[in-house]
């Protein structure tokens, strides 16, 4: 009886031991913040590419294709805004524990403008401090989330000639370089 | 007492037998009515006792649904760029719309078994749903200020998820068309294109070219129906090389081996999209749910009392062996159909033209037939080739009716009249014999916010 006893106590003490080693366990991975600038890093190389060495060299210089929102009724090239959403879309459909969109306090599309209010406060803060970016935590729904807001400026005549004179943009001056809306990147984490 | 508590024993066995057994044979036969907690909506109905082909898995949640509802769906929705994709609605930003109405899964506006909430459509939300983004849109769109949710989707102005006719640019660009546009004609069809198409086509056995009568392959006692011989020479069969073996042989050319009457699978062969899409609209989507084939007595619409006992499948309106399109597309639909839109075909201009067509080589697809706007042509791109294919889904742009715009109407039609057409029911009733009464004003209100809008310089939509 007593050697059962003992087995018994030895047997929680390791399950105790195994259980308690695992909650120590810590992340030794990226924090969010490294993860969400690195994303960025890709995001906007990849978006000044295709809006300098395809959109803006094919449709602004060489003339010999239209961009267009309706790409597919007019053969035409994608947008580079829609070029950055399928891509969040595709994302999305992968099942990533990851989130991003392209925001503007001067959207074309008005379900691109500020809702949260860190969406809020990160667009008026990088607007106001060039080269800056903005992070915060959030809660949406019931996830805790960590959102960092970076600047997307206008690297190529098309960027400001399309929204300066679109008829949906509420903003007709932007001028080359400026910031005209921000990539917000979301990363879910532990409350 | 013992023995009263055995008798309890004895019938509560007794009626758990019976009703186990009862609910087995339900259960494994095709009539599994007893298992419906509701009947299905018009687009359900059909299939409704192939339970699983929505619970694919007998445990599991909505996942399970929607996975099943996207084997079906999805793909059409994707084509018709739908305006709501669910990746509208994943994003964390939208958390609180999804709060108030999760258009993740199909099953939120779209409950089956619930025939007394069931609308339109299949939509079993209240009319208001689109307020629940949207009540702000007058914001946007001063132009909209006052305006009834209940206009939102009814009026031919915007749908949930198929706007490629309807969208603003579009009507843009589609301002002041005429009635009748200068050329009216769809697309004329191009068989060989799509043989060529074919990956797998035996070419060696079946080489394209003309086969003669006598040069059928059919073995005794099969070649001898001088009937049947004449009608297959005459078909595009005869005429591109298609002997009788190509369908009707099995393992060999022998006579043992002969199948008298090949089934859809076997035109699927060569015919596969047409196949596809006939297995996925009302006519074949029984038998793609290997239930029995789809029956006029079935059908939820009026039909013809003669045509109770006819059986769907290829060879129902392309008689065999005739296999003559212009019977498919007019006589074939209305040999069963008997609802006042189908009544009234042959008193409209579209028969009219139908006819005219007939005889006359230089209005070559000018006709307006059944299928013209039921199974519409449709250019298909495979690769850098395209091909018209008939669309064989009868309800691929039928509901809602503005799907049919691009398809169907405006082949011949300006963009105000069709969209007029297709919203005028009573004109929709009497197949379109006379002009609308009605007009939808969306494209007049394009043009007015296109006037206030800034003139744009050259280049534009340059980015």
């Amino acid at each position: 009886m007593r050697v059962k006893n003992i087995i018994t106590v030895m047997g929680l003490a390791t399950t105790a031991v195994v259980l308690g080693a695992c909650g120590e366990t810590k992340t030794t991975g990226i924090e969010p913040k490294q993860m969400a600038d690195a994303l960025h890093m890709v995001m906007e190389s990849d978006r000044t590419v295709y809006t300098r060495m395809i959109v803006n060299r094919l449709a602004v210089e060489e003339k010999v294709i239209k961009a267009s929102e309706h790409w597919k009724d007019d053969k035409a090239l994608v947008l580079p805004a829609q070029m950055f959403r399928y891509g969040a879309e595709m994302v999305a459909e992968k099942g990533a524990n990851f989130s991003y969109s392209l925001l503007s306090l001067w959207p074309v599309n008005k379900q691109n403008r500020p809702k949260t209010e860190v969406e809020k406060t990160g667009l008026n803060y990088i607007a106001d401090n060039p080269g800056k970016n903005y992070y915060a935590e959030e809660t949406l729904g019931d996830t805790k989330y960590f959102t960092a807001v970076y600047p997307d400026t206008a690297v190529a005549k098309a960027c400001i000639s399309c929204h300066n004179d679109h008829k949906d943009s509420p903003r007709n001056d932007f001028k080359m370089g400026e910031v005209m809306g921000g990539v917000v990147i979301r990363i879910p984490v532990e409350s | 007492m013992g023995q009263n508590k055995i008798a309890l024993w004895v019938i509560w066995l007794g009626v758990t037998l019976t009703l186990g057994g009862y609910l087995g044979y339900r259960l494994l036969g095709e009539d599994k009515s007893v298992f419906l907690p509701g009947s299905t909506s018009h687009g359900h109905y059909q299939i409704e006792m192939a339970c699983s082909a929505c619970h694919r898995e007998a445990f599991g949640g909505g996942e399970v649904l929607q996975e099943a509802c996207m084997n079906c769906h999805g793909a059409e929705l994707k084509t018709a760029n739908d305006s709501h994709p669910r990746s509208k609605f994943t994003d964390p930003r939208n958390a609180d719309r999804l709060a108030r109405l999760d258009a993740r899964v199909c099953v939120t506006c779209h409950v089956e078994h619930q025939p007394e909430i069931t609308t339109t459509m299949a939509v079993t939300v209240p009319g208001d749903v689109c307020m629940h983004c949207h009540l702000d849109i007058a914001e946007d769109r001063p132009s909209h200020e006052g305006m009834g949710f209940e206009t939102c989707a009814s009026a031919g102005c915007h749908n949930f998820h198929d706007n490629r006719g309807l969208y603003e640019d579009f009507l843009l660009k589609h301002l002041h068309e005429a009635d009748v546009l200068p050329r009216p004609r769809v697309a004329a069809r191009n068989l060989r294109a799509s043989l060529e198409l074919l990956d797998s086509y035996p070419f060696d056995r079946y080489p394209l070219r003309q086969l003669a009568l006598e040069e059928r392959d059919a073995p005794q006692g099969y070649r001898e129906d001088a009937r049947i011989n004449q009608q297959w020479h005459a078909t595009a069969h005869a005429q591109a090389g298609v002997n009788c073996s190509a369908c009707h042989a099995g393992d060999s050319v022998e006579k043992a081996s002969w199948i008298e009457k090949p089934d859809h699978t076997v035109c699927m062969n060569c015919h596969q999209d047409e196949g596809e899409g006939f297995m996925a609209g009302r006519h074949g989507m029984r038998l793609a749910q290997q239930l029995s084939p789809m029956s006029p007595a079935l059908a939820r619409q009026p039909m013809h009392n003669q045509a109770h006992n006819k059986q769907l499948s290829c060879i129902s309106c392309h008689a065999s062996h005739e296999f003559n399109t212009r019977h498919a597309a007019v006589e074939a639909c209305l040999g069963c159909h008997d609802d006042k839109h189908s009544r009234a075909y042959k008193a409209s201009p579209h028969y009219s033209l139908w006819r005219a067509e007939q005889h006359d080589a230089e209005r070559t697809a000018t006709g307006v037939s059944c299928a013209t706007c039921h199974m519409p042509r449709m250019l298909e791109q495979h690769g850098d080739k395209t091909r018209v294919a008939v669309q064989h889904n009868q309800n691929d742009n039928l509901r809602p009716n503005e799907k049919m715009l691009r398809s169907v109407c405006m082949q011949c039609h300006g963009l105000s009249f069709s969209i007029d057409a297709l919203a005028d029911t009573v004109l929709v009733q009497t197949n379109f014999n006379g002009k609308p009464a009605l007009h939808v004003e969306s494209l007049d209100m394009v043009e007015r916010r296109a006037r206030k809008e800034r003139p744009r310089p050259a280049g534009e939509d340059s980015g």
